[in-house]
């Protein structure tokens, strides 16, 4: 194709594009503090003792670098491709949400900033905020939709021992997209003093460039490993999306090259043809929260309400580089439906010992699906970017389980 | 800009902008309630499923209209009758980009000018994104009316004003519809900033409820904005809705067209 970049890894443009995607489509009243965020992060993306708190901070307090892991008798059952994980499951916290929390609450203390918010669905990236605001004393307020609070609340009791407060937001669907819409209004009402933490590669400019950078530790440990495990790189890497950020970490240091494929996986809810949270494979271009990216949406632009099993999928968007990465054709994206998501939770927990979140197990029901056609020397790389424990009581229910 | 909004800030006194949430109620009654009680600028809100920028009186006024099922063209086919009904009063659409643009800017703005909508405020369409929109407007010849903000400082004010026309919509307060109001004194000196910067009439709205308020911003803006506290009367009074609208009305008008206001030329 005569149109394709020189590299896949140049985005955004300087006005926070990702081709026709991205931008910064906020109230006039947040346009001065997105364009003083992004001034201080670009000073601190150079600056050395950002860089080195980062890295500490990672190292010693989340427990990276994350294992790489080969999964012997899942590979066995699924009978193709060997298929590895990249064990983010295994973070402080219980999810790579927290990589991105870390990055950003360092920006925050650097602008002065001395309250904190952020917007949560499955509670993963709450629990995150709520955490590393305990760590550095700042007051913290979580917006959960009051759906999701409902469905997790392992995670808002998590955050309430971390000190946060958790609001429930009980506008619109109640689920993730109407605890981002009140996470804006409290952001749009305290600008002088407050940092909103965005949890997924979404939002205005530049949050889905600096949500990518701070997550794109996963894919620059998972290449380093790789290389030196098997002495190559993967055939296809895998990853579950709702807003996409553990798929843009992993996806990001692999994009220039051209011999490792990816996969994108969105959540189908009951199926693409009823209620799901499939923004790339059943929505449009539109623009929500900050940017301009495909939406689930109706013939006059109302936003569509999304399903899924999984609440960290629940979302009606998508992050802007995957909508970008789509077009571009450099990344594919396909989708799993919530009974093929539980299937593959239930494959892995009897296979290799290890609960995953109902997130990944969208990323893992895409690998059952591949692995088989695909020759035994070639190697598969999935995200395991959450576990389950959080996820146990909805699983149990889905399954007719009394607990 | 507009001759029909020129001419609204041209009577040498303070225009009265009131705004109603399109779908909410019968639209059409209400908007002649508007106007018989005295408002000088009409804004007729597009309802949006995730209304940002709004506070709970209009996020309420969305969620009735949606849930009653108002589609864009209905909204285009109630400016098009009101400015059949009200031939010579502004008319300016407000709403969130992503309905606007849906079925592309070109489109949205060729309804506007057949319907004789005279602008557009768009909340979340930044100067920076102007492409999306202001292009496709402007070429229309409607007007696009930008908001300036507290936290747009001299600086980036030239940016907001590139590109703007009709009128300058101040919103007094950091924060969402239908809150707190600004103090007074602060107001006087936002809008003596913007008027040192521009040529637009300046219109101060987000927080302004009552007569008396509107009468303290009336005395130093060419435009006081009431939305939210119209908006809770039609959610109140449901068909009812239009006597208390004109009533409320005139007691807004009263207030702003006495406040005394030069003209700004």
């Amino acid at each position: 194709m005569s149109t394709q970049p020189n590299s896949f890894r140049n985005q955004p443009d300087e006005r926070g594009h990702f081709g026709q995607f991205g931008g910064r489509y906020v109230a006039e009243t947040l346009m001065p503090l997105i364009l003083e965020l992004e001034t201080a992060y670009r000073a601190a993306k150079v600056d050395p003792a950002f860089k080195a708190e980062f890295e500490d901070l990672l190292e010693h307090y989340v427990g990276r670098p994350s294992p790489l892991y080969f999964a012997p008798r899942l590979t066995e059952a699924l009978g193709g491709a060997q298929v590895w994980f990249k064990r983010d499951e295994l973070n402080h916290t219980g999810a790579h949400k927290i990589n991105n929390c870390i990055g950003q609450i360092l920006l925050a203390m650097r602008m002065g900033k001395t309250r904190i918010i952020a917007e949560t669905g499955a509670g993963q990236h709450g629990v995150a905020t709520a955490t590393v605001c305990a760590r550095f004393g700042l007051p913290c307020v979580i917006y959960m939709g009051e759906v999701d609070v409902a469905r997790q609340q392992p995670n808002v009791f998590r955050m309430k021992l971390l000190g946060a407060e958790v609001v429930p937001v009980v506008s619109g669907s109640r689920t993730l997209k109407d605890a981002m819409n009140e996470a804006l209004r409290d952001w749009v009402a305290n600008v002088h003093d407050t940092f909103y933490i965005i949890g997924t590669a979404a939002g205005p400019h530049p949050y889905p460039e600096l949500v990518r950078d701070f997550q794109s530790v996963i894919g620059r440990e998972a290449r380093a490993q790789m290389l030196s495990r098997v002495g190559r790189l993967p055939d296809l890497l895998v990853a579950a999306i709702g807003g996409g950020s553990n798929a843009i970490g992993l996806f990001h240091p692999f994009l220039d090259d051209p011999e490792v494929k990816m996969l994108g996986v969105e959540a189908a809810g009951h199926g693409l043809d009823k209620q799901h949270a499939a923004s790339l494979a059943g929505g449009a271009p539109g623009i929500l929260h900050g940017n301009k990216t495909y939406l689930l949406q109706d013939e006059d632009g109302q936003i569509t309400e999304a399903h899924s099993i999984s609440a960290g999928l629940d979302y009606p968007g998508i992050g802007p580089e995957h909508a970008w990465l789509k077009e571009s054709g450099r990344v594919e994206y396909t989708s799993a439906t919530d009974t093929e998501a539980l299937d593959a939770f239930q494959l892995l927990c009897r296979t290799e010992g290890i609960i995953p979140a109902l997130e990944p197990s969208h990323a893992i029901a895409a690998v059952a699906k591949r692995a088989p056609g695909m020759p035994k020397d070639a190697i598969i790389l999935a995200n395991l970017c959450g576990r389950g424990d959080k996820d146990i009581f909805t699983v149990a229910e889905a399954l007719g389980v009394e607990m | 800009m507009n001759p029909r909004l020129a001419s609204a800030f041209a009577k040498g006194r303070s225009a009265l902008v009131a705004f109603i949430t399109a779908g909410d109620g019968d639209t059409a009654a209400n908007l002649d309630a508007l106007v018989s009680g005295g408002a000088d600028v009409i804004e007729l809100g597009m309802p949006f499923t995730d209304p940002m920028a709004d506070g709970p009186a209009i996020q309420a006024a969305n969620l009735r209209s949606l849930g009653a099922g108002t589609t864009t063209r209905e909204i285009l086919m109630i400016a098009n009758e009101f400015r059949e009904r009200h031939p010579d009063v502004p008319l300016v659409l407000m709403g969130y980009a992503n309905p606007m643009v849906r079925r592309g800017p070109e489109w949205f703005a060729k309804e506007c000018k057949g319907c004789g909508v005279d602008g557009v405020i768009c909340v979340d369409l930044a100067p920076e994104e102007d492409q999306d929109l202001g292009p496709y407007l402007r070429a229309e010849g409607v007007d696009l009316i930008r908001l300036a903000t507290p936290t747009t400082d001299d600086a980036r004010l030239p940016t907001v004003l590139d590109g703007a026309s009709g009128f300058l919509y101040y919103v007094s307060v950091a924060g969402i519809t239908g809150k707190q109001q600004a103090a007074t004194a602060s107001i006087e000196q936002a809008v003596a900033r913007l008027k040192r910067a521009t040529d637009l009439p300046v219109a101060v709205g987000f927080g302004v409820r009552t007569p008396e308020q509107a009468r303290a911003i009336a005395r130093v803006a060419d435009g006081v904005v009431v939305g939210s506290a119209l908006v809770e009367i039609v959610g109140k009074h449901g068909t009812a809705a239009p006597e208390h609208l004109r009533e409320y009305t005139a007691s807004l008008a009263e207030a702003v067209h006495s406040a005394r206001k030069e003209a700004h030329a």
